[in-house]
């Protein structure tokens, strides 16, 4: 077994995973590192959603779910033993694949974050809200409309506003599960960007059914298939340059 | 060549009998669910129409005047020399029993939905589900001998202030246990129905489930869990039986929840056997009646308002 990567963020070693009977990741060993964009792409079905969802085990609300083997985040295996699952995803945020504003006023979905973690002060609460609703360029959009629900915003903008909230707890690693499946190219465009900004400041695993957007955003690519990583390298030569047959098929579209 | 003509025949033909079939079936559906809706409208119009043309007949005929029978204290339907009509103890005791039955089912039921939707979704639901269907079916003559015999023999013995036992905390104690089934059902629909996205975008951001709970699920289904106490006092004010049993039915407003009380349906069901029809006293029945019919208008624009703001 290699060593831990010093700069990784994730080290995942011989990581399986079930669903009941079924398993769904096979012995998964890469690992993550600080301040890159990894993406993760692969077939319908092939636990790229999953392997996404163990990162902060928001997996754990999926009955008859069981793991073995390790992730490594700051130096603590997360699979065993009891996490502090509020520490934990405070630290790790995620964006789902629609954006999953509360019905709720715009100010209050970006402070929901800081709020369940202990910060009262208005002042305070301003100073975070205007600043991730800066970092996500919704700023001009809506800082004359604080107030109003953030359900009256367009699909684009609720996407960015849940990466404003996700950012607005300080994470160390945001998550993105197909952020850009509902959205239309303009508003793909927009988050695309996004994340390219966001990664000085953040480490990001996005999940993406679009080979093009891994390509785009990404430093390094994961290839899944079947619940197994088939290749993990740089993007660049992922793309332009497969070491495995099964990646060369499906990023010249014979399959998936 | 001939044989082509005949196969074309034929399949015209089916073709033709099949749509005759199709347009004589789709006209007898059309017929029977028009019908259907008709007689609803029909019935809900004519009842009005008969409720408030006799409701109106105390005021109109019998001249009894419309301000003192709502806000006059004093109700002597049947006095030889000034006879008084003064409902309003009556209504203020159907909207007391109402709203603080609400006051009591509508946490209890709200708490018992949260339970079922989101702390223990697999067997309290299991539990709840039977345990609420099972207090809808007692029928109210039953809640009302129930609380005859166990609610008013106990507030007689605990309560100093409640002499008889007889009391509006006993008709609201009655009506709580009956209307915190239709509270529980339609707020765990509502609770039930919130987009699990909500619940994972909370969650994924550190919240506890309690937080989940209180800051985002029950803040996003207000509108819904609103309707479902509205929903529960509508039955509450409509209940006349089971209230009746227990509250006592006096003719004035009670100083205290350990007093006895009266309520409009109480007043009506009491009264409506031994007054003549067309008797300025059965006439005043018919008024609370008609009270009672307003009252539920108003609860449905309730509920209509409350509908139009969900939000998702």
């Amino acid at each position: 077994m290699e060593l831990a990567e010093k700069d990784a963020v994730f080290n995942i070693f011989d990581m399986n995973l079930w669903y009941g009977d079924f398993q769904a990741l096979h012995n998964l060993h890469f690992s993550i590192k600080k301040n890159e964009v990894t993406a993760i792409i692969g077939p319908s079905g092939c636990g790229k959603s999953t392997f996404i969802k163990t990162l902060n085990l928001m997996i754990n609300m999926v009955p008859g779910v069981k793991m073995s083997g390790e992730i490594k985040y700051q130096d603590r295996n997360i699979l065993q033993g009891s996490v502090d699952l509020v520490q934990l995803r405070k630290e790790i945020g995620m964006i789902f694949q629609k954006g999953n504003p509360f019905p709720q006023s715009i100010y209050n979905n970006v402070a929901y974050g800081p709020r369940i973690h202990g910060i009262k002060q208005k002042k305070k609460l301003d100073e975070i809200v205007e600043q991730s609703l800066k970092d996500v360029a919704l700023w001009e959009e809506v800082k004359d409309r604080l107030d109003s629900n953030a359900m009256g915003l367009s699909g684009g903008q609720q996407q960015r506003l849940c990466i404003a909230r996700a950012i607005a707890t300080k994470p160390d690693v945001i998550l993105m599960d197909e952020p850009t499946s509902a959205l239309d190219p303009i508003s793909t465009l927009k988050v695309e960007k996004l994340i390219t900004k966001l990664k000085e400041d953040y480490t990001i695993v996005i999940v993406t059914h679009n080979m093009q957007q891994a390509a785009r955003v990404s430093d390094k690519t994961a290839f899944f298939l079947n619940g197994e990583i088939v290749e993990f390298s740089d993007t660049d030569s992922l793309f332009s340059n497969p070491s495995d047959k099964r990646t060369e098929e499906y990023i010249t579209g014979r399959f998936g | 060549m001939k044989d082509e003509q005949t196969i074309t025949a034929v399949q015209q033909r089916l073709l033709k009998s099949r749509q005759g079939k199709a347009k004589k079936n789709e006209f007898t559906g059309r017929f029977i669910v028009t019908v259907a809706a008709i007689i609803m409208i029909v019935a809900t119009i004519s009842i009005t129409i008969f409720l408030a043309t006799k409701g109106l007949q105390s005021f109109l005929v019998s001249g009894v005047s419309p301000i003192e029978f709502l806000t006059s204290t004093d109700w002597n339907p049947t006095a030889d020399e000034n006879p008084s009509f003064g409902a309003f103890p009556f209504i203020f005791g159907t909207l007391a029993v109402t709203f603080l039955s609400a006051l009591i089912a509508g946490p209890i039921g709200i708490g018992g939905a949260i339970f079922m939707s989101e702390i223990a979704p697999s067997w309290g639901k299991k539990v709840l589900q039977p345990v609420i269907e099972l207090l809808v079916g007692i029928p109210s003559v039953v809640y009302g001998f129930i609380g005859l015999t166990v609610l008013v023999p106990f507030m007689r013995n605990t309560f100093s202030g409640a002499q008889t036992g007889f009391s509006l905390l006993s008709g609201v104690i009655v009506l709580s246990v009956m209307i915190l089934p239709t509270i529980t059902s339609i707020a765990t629909d509502a609770m039930i129905s919130l987009p699990s996205n909500l619940r994972q975008g909370s969650y994924a951001l550190g919240a506890t489930r309690w937080q989940t709970i209180k800051k985002v699920l029950i803040p996003a289904a207000i509108p819904s869990l609103l309707t479902a106490i509205v929903l529960g006092m509508a039955r509450a004010f409509g209940e006349a039986l089971a209230v009746q049993m227990v509250i006592g039915n006096v003719r004035a407003i009670p100083d205290s929840i350990l007093e006895p009380a009266a309520t409009l349906t109480t007043i009506i069901t009491l009264n409506m056997g031994h007054t003549t029809y067309g008797s300025v006293e059965n006439n005043t029945l018919w008024s609370m009646g008609l009270v009672l019919l307003i009252l539920s208008f108003i609860f449905i624009l309730i509920i209509r308002y409350l509908s139009s703001r969900r939000k998702l």
